[in-house]
């Protein structure tokens, strides 16, 4: 296996774009990605590209071709990657593969959404299809319903308050607010954020991700050849994908994604690290619970000391250990295909000493979490400076 | 009759677009007494973790009250 590295990354903002279409979003974020690599479209060996719901959302099929096509380019693997909100994750996983395996060198892995064309209701129902729809969404299920059901339990587990699940709301809008490219950039205060309209009880409003449109992409390439390219390229030092049900109500106990924690045990393996070593992560807020049982599937606290660890600051840009500096999928927005590449880029932008206002003074060692459905897909990846 | 216990719950206000007539509706994951977990809708009184519920007949849905 050959050391992979990240050469380039490129974003668009994240927000609601009602003049931009899907294919334009995800040329924009691959072009800019090509620029800051200094890479022409000819030397990309491959295309992989991470998208949820193209077809439902705006009718488009082959995205992968049809996207590459518009940035010139042609005669390679072009091929789509879906796994729920971990598409992009999940085809970052397979793209490095590649370059490890030595299939190809240069290969750029995208990711792309584009939601907010179609009423909440309807984006409610696209996204449901991401769960069992024979069973739990037959049934009146809706990703806000399941995991408003795993804070639930976990509340009656471990005694988590919804001060807890605000507090994880208020620090990612807090960051949000701070990031150029965020969707919602503003901060709330907890009072706000504890009195939202319901959604799902006990979730409201604030401690649900936003619908989005958007796209990231990176480049990557073999870690001998990363100097040809850039002057700061960082190390994959790990990804790992996991899988479990997509069926909530299959797995033994909703308070854990057990994909997530086998993703991490993989991860710090490959690595040579450990949960202790990691400086800063981006983690799958798409719910505020879902920040909370991420660090402790991760291994940051123990099981139940999730909801005390943020209440307590600890995951702020000045505590022990900053999460979703760039203001997560809450505030940074959550155009599923697009946030697990992302991560990654929000990731190097820290790593690379470029993320501004929320610049952390340690950043040699990040982690980012993508999680698809409701933790039937996990990948973890973890990157260090070169 | 299939009963059980309400292992989680929740209440749906913002509903897919085919059940926004319905809401606010409970949703729960009941552990069956007969083994395994169901997602399904409570009828009537609302329930919370620990609850005993009921099966009854629904449309095609399977619904549950309380017992």
């Amino acid at each position: 296996m050959r050391p992979v590295a990240i050469i380039g990354i490129g974003k668009t903002a994240f927000g609601a774009f009602p003049d931009r279409d899907l294919r334009s979003l995800a040329v924009e974020a691959g072009q800019k990605c090509l620029a800051d690599a200094h890479v022409s479209p000819s030397q990309v060996e491959a295309y992989y590209l991470g998208n949820f719901a193209g077809p439902s959302f705006v009718g488009q099929n082959h995205l992968a071709p049809y996207i590459a096509g518009a940035m010139g380019i042609t005669g390679v693997p072009c091929t789509r990657f879906e796994a729920a909100c971990a598409s992009s994750g999940s085809a970052f996983y397979h793209a490095v593969s590649s370059v490890a395996a030595g299939l190809n060198d240069v290969v750029l892995v995208a990711g792309v959404e584009k939601m907010t064309s179609q009423t909440t209701p309807k984006v409610t129902e696209i996204l449901a299809g991401a769960g069992d729809t024979c069973g739990e969404v037959r049934a009146g299920a809706t990703f806000p319903a399941l995991f408003a059901m795993i804070a639930r339990r976990h509340m009656y587990q471990y005694g988590t308050t919804r001060e807890m699940l605000a507090a994880v709301a208020v620090k990612n809008h807090e960051n949000g607010a701070k990031n150029p490219l965020a969707h919602m950039r503003k901060v709330i205060t907890m009072e706000q954020a504890l009195k939202g309209k319901p959604i799902s009880e006990p979730l409201t409003v604030f401690d649900c991700s936003l619908i989005s449109d958007g796209a990231a992409a990176v480049l990557i390439a073999p870690l001998e050849r990363a100097p040809e390219f850039t002057d700061q390229p960082v190390k994959v030092r790990a990804v790992a994908q996991t899988s479990d049900y997509v069926a909530l109500d299959q797995k033994d106990d909703i308070t854990t994604f057990r994909a997530v924690s086998a993703a991490a045990q993989k991860a710090y393996k490959m690595a040579g690290v450990t949960a202790q070593d990691i400086q800063f992560a981006e983690v799958h807020d798409c719910f505020t619970i879902a920040e909370i049982i991420a660090t402790e599937d991760l291994g940051f606290v123990k099981k139940g000391e999730g909801g005390p660890y943020a209440l307590a600051g600890c995951t702020r840009l000045t505590g022990p250990l900053p999460i979703n500096t760039s203001g997560g999928l809450k505030s940074k927005g959550h155009p599923v295909g697009a946030t697990g590449v992302g991560q990654i880029c929000d990731l190097v932008y820290q790593l690379r000493g470029e993320a501004g206002e929320r610049q952390l003074a340690r950043h040699s060692l990040g982690l980012a979490q993508n999680l698809g459905g409701s933790g039937a897909t996990a990948v973890v990846t973890i990157l260090g400076v070169a | 009759m299939k009963s059980g216990v309400v292992y989680t719950e929740t209440v749906v206000h913002a509903a897919p677009e085919q059940f926004v007539a319905d809401a606010p509706y409970q949703l729960a994951i009941v552990s069956l007494e007969e083994g395994g977990r169901l997602t399904a809708r409570i009828e009537g009184e609302r329930v919370v973790i620990g609850d005993r519920v009921d099966f009854v007949e629904g449309n095609g849905i399977p619904f549950f009250r309380k017992a």
